[in-house]
């Protein structure tokens, strides 16, 4: 009980009129990482379940972790399969730890995969940890709210969803501009309307585009390019991407695309356990699927002899891209999205509509989810307005119904 | 607010406590679509000037001769007129810029700046001070323009006017421009983080906030409580 003891010793500090009064949100972030909170509801509650915030946001971090350590695998993989074909290893400090302890570059070795897809994940994930919670600490500070479990969701989820390379000040930048402009400025967590995490990469993708898109940014390995999956088919056709990788294969995970979104079967896995615990609306992910399925069997049907996207299956886009990735964690933000049952089956379901749509139809931008998430996250107060109403009109009639009669 | 009614005032007041975009929140859509240089800017800054000035002088000079009921019809012909002179004067004597404004300065006309002033201030004073008016008005518009050119233009290209301050990569330099700050979506972000550096530096220009949040009820004070 040291650190219990600790903590009560500094606390008087942290207190009004102490010396560090400023940082108590500090001090509050630090306490309750170790301990339960001892405030205690002091007004009329409505207890329904014993989860909060706190418990909800480890949660999710924690169901990113199967998509996280088989992105840190497969970033290797890919990597030291490409060097195997006789592209470079990137030089540098890597290069050193990789060597020192995998010892070489075998795509067989799952932990050679494993430590060379770590020595690209763990900087990133550390830069957006660091310069993200300076921007939340400092912002609690001046505005006198506590420091938020929120942000270990932003962060994992913001790590998750950027290609292997990119810089780490592209990093820090694009962290920066999700939590100041995506949340901050809107005055934290709850009060933010797009999802802070697609902000930052939102960000990213329009600042940076050579480094956040394209052939060559998905294997660190020297000279390599290659294209996602989803620009093989808008290139090829459906053909050519099943000629490289077969379906299975892409389920798996095992094909380029941003560290966390390739598996797949990780994603859902996580996803399981998130519709398991309740902390992810089962309606927001089957609205998504569904809207996405129906879009997608509309375009098979549509058809189209120039633009072989229009012939990608359902089952296909499930798979590659960031959809899985997007369905699973981002568009069941429960701050960002409809807050109504029904509601949030029309949120899912303008998802999933949307993101086939810029997939398909707009050649600018082969991955769609991204912006058709944000796209969703401003709808949702307006999908929520409408039910609303549409509830209170419903149960009027019941109330009245006498006067129904007389007008008609 | 200082005093609006000496020349000073009328020409200062606009720029910083009572600024058109950053306080009124008018002129807007303009300031998206030009600002991505510094030069633009400030030629749209000098064009919107120009036509604020003279069209509230010439509306003060025939103010008190118009029947209140098509006054706006003549304000904007006015308005018009002028910006159609604007616009051959720019492309005599700035061909190249007037190009890239393309259509902004034609759209003068709808900004709501100009007619804004001709209908608040120079219908009710004199040519002289609404010539001042116009001149102070157009100057913070253009303050806010060149700040936001200043920021799109240096983060966007890695130059000023034109004149590298940052050498980007494709250069042969070190600086990798941000895509972002040359689409118009980012003068958003701009004028918005500007707004708020003025408001903090200004705190009287804050509204006040359209409802409370109210505090949670106490169980002694709940309904129904026993």
């Amino acid at each position: 009980m040291g650190i219990r003891r600790l903590l009560d010793n500094i606390e008087p500090h942290f207190h009004e009129g102490g010396k560090y009064q400023r940082f108590y949100a500090l001090y509050e972030a630090v306490d309750t990482i170790f301990y339960a909170p001892g405030h205690v509801t002091g007004s009329t509650s409505h207890v329904r379940d014993g989860i909060d915030l706190k418990r909800i946001m480890i949660t999710v971090w924690m169901c990113t972790f199967p998509a996280m350590f088989f992105g840190m695998y497969n970033v290797g993989l890919q990597a030291n399969v490409a060097i195997a074909d006789n592209y470079g290893a990137l030089a540098g400090w890597r290069e050193a730890v990789v060597m020192a302890l995998a010892g070489g570059h075998d795509p067989g070795s799952i932990w050679g995969n494993f430590v060379l897809g770590a020595t690209w994940f763990i900087p990133i994930y550390a830069v957006t940890f660091i310069v993200g919670g300076f921007w939340e600490v400092l912002f609690a500070i001046r505005r006198g709210h506590e420091v938020n479990e929120g942000f270990f969701v932003t962060s994992v989820l913001f790590a998750l969803i950027l290609p292997a390379t990119v810089p780490l000040w592209q990093v820090a930048l694009g962290i920066t501009f999700g939590v100041v402009i995506g949340k901050e400025v809107f005055g934290g967590t709850g009060k933010n309307f797009l999802n802070p995490a697609l902000t930052g990469r939102a960000f990213l993708y329009f600042a940076y585009p050579a480094q956040l898109s394209g052939d060559s940014v998905w294997v660190p390995a020297d000279g390599y390019t290659g294209a996602t999956a989803l620009s093989t088919v808008a290139q090829g056709g459906i053909d050519q991407l099943m000629a490289q990788t077969p379906w299975f294969n892409a389920f798996l995970g095992f094909i380029q695309g941003s560290i966390g979104e390739t598996s797949t079967l990780m994603i859902l896995l996580g996803g399981l356990i998130m519709i398991w615990t309740r902390v992810a609306s089962w309606r927001i992910i089957l609205g998504v699927f569904l809207g996405m399925v129906a879009t997608a069997t509309l375009f098979n049907l549509i058809g189209s002899d120039t633009n072989p996207m229009f012939a990608l299956p359902w089952y296909w886009h499930l798979v590659i891209g960031g959809f899985a990735f997007g369905m699973i964690f981002m568009a069941t933000d429960p701050v960002s999205a409809s807050m109504t049952n029904t509601g949030k089956l029309i949120f899912g379901a303008l998802i999933g509509f949307m993101t086939v749509l810029i997939r398909v139809a707009n050649p600018a931008f082969p991955e769609g989810i991204m912006l058709a998430i944000l796209f969703a996250n401003l709808f949702a107060p307006l999908i929520d307005h409408f039910i609303v109403q549409a509830n209170i009109k419903r149960r009027q009639k019941r109330l009245m119904p006498s006067r129904d009669k007389e007008v008609a | 607010m200082a005093k609006t009614d000496t020349a000073r005032g009328l020409l200062i007041t606009p720029i910083f406590q009572n600024n058109p975009i950053a306080l009124q929140i008018l002129g807007i859509c303009s300031a998206l679509a030009v600002t991505n240089s510094m030069s633009t800017s400030l030629v749209m800054g000098l064009a919107v000037i120009a036509v604020t000035a003279f069209s509230n002088m010439f509306v003060s000079l025939i103010r008190n001769h118009m029947p209140s009921s098509i006054r706006i019809i003549i304000q904007m012909t006015i308005i018009a007129s002028l910006v159609i002179v604007v616009d051959q004067l720019l492309r005599a004597f700035a061909y190249d810029l007037s190009k890239q404004l393309s259509v902004f300065v034609g759209l003068i006309i709808t900004n709501c700046i100009v007619m804004g002033r001709a209908e608040a201030y120079a219908m009710q004073n004199g040519p002289v001070l609404s010539f001042l008016d116009g001149v102070g008005n157009g100057l913070g518009y253009t303050f806010i323009l060149l700040a936001v050119g200043f920021f799109r233009e240096l983060l966007g290209s890695g130059s000023v006017f034109g004149m590298t301050i940052m050498p980007t990569i494709n250069n042969g330099g070190w600086y990798v421009p941000n895509g972002l700050m040359l689409l118009p979506p980012s003068a958003f972000f701009v004028i918005g983080l500007l707004i708020w550096a003025i408001r903090s530096l200004s705190p009287q220009q804050v509204e006040t906030s359209e409802f409370r949040i109210t505090t949670n009820t106490k169980p002694h004070t709940a309904q129904g409580s026993v």
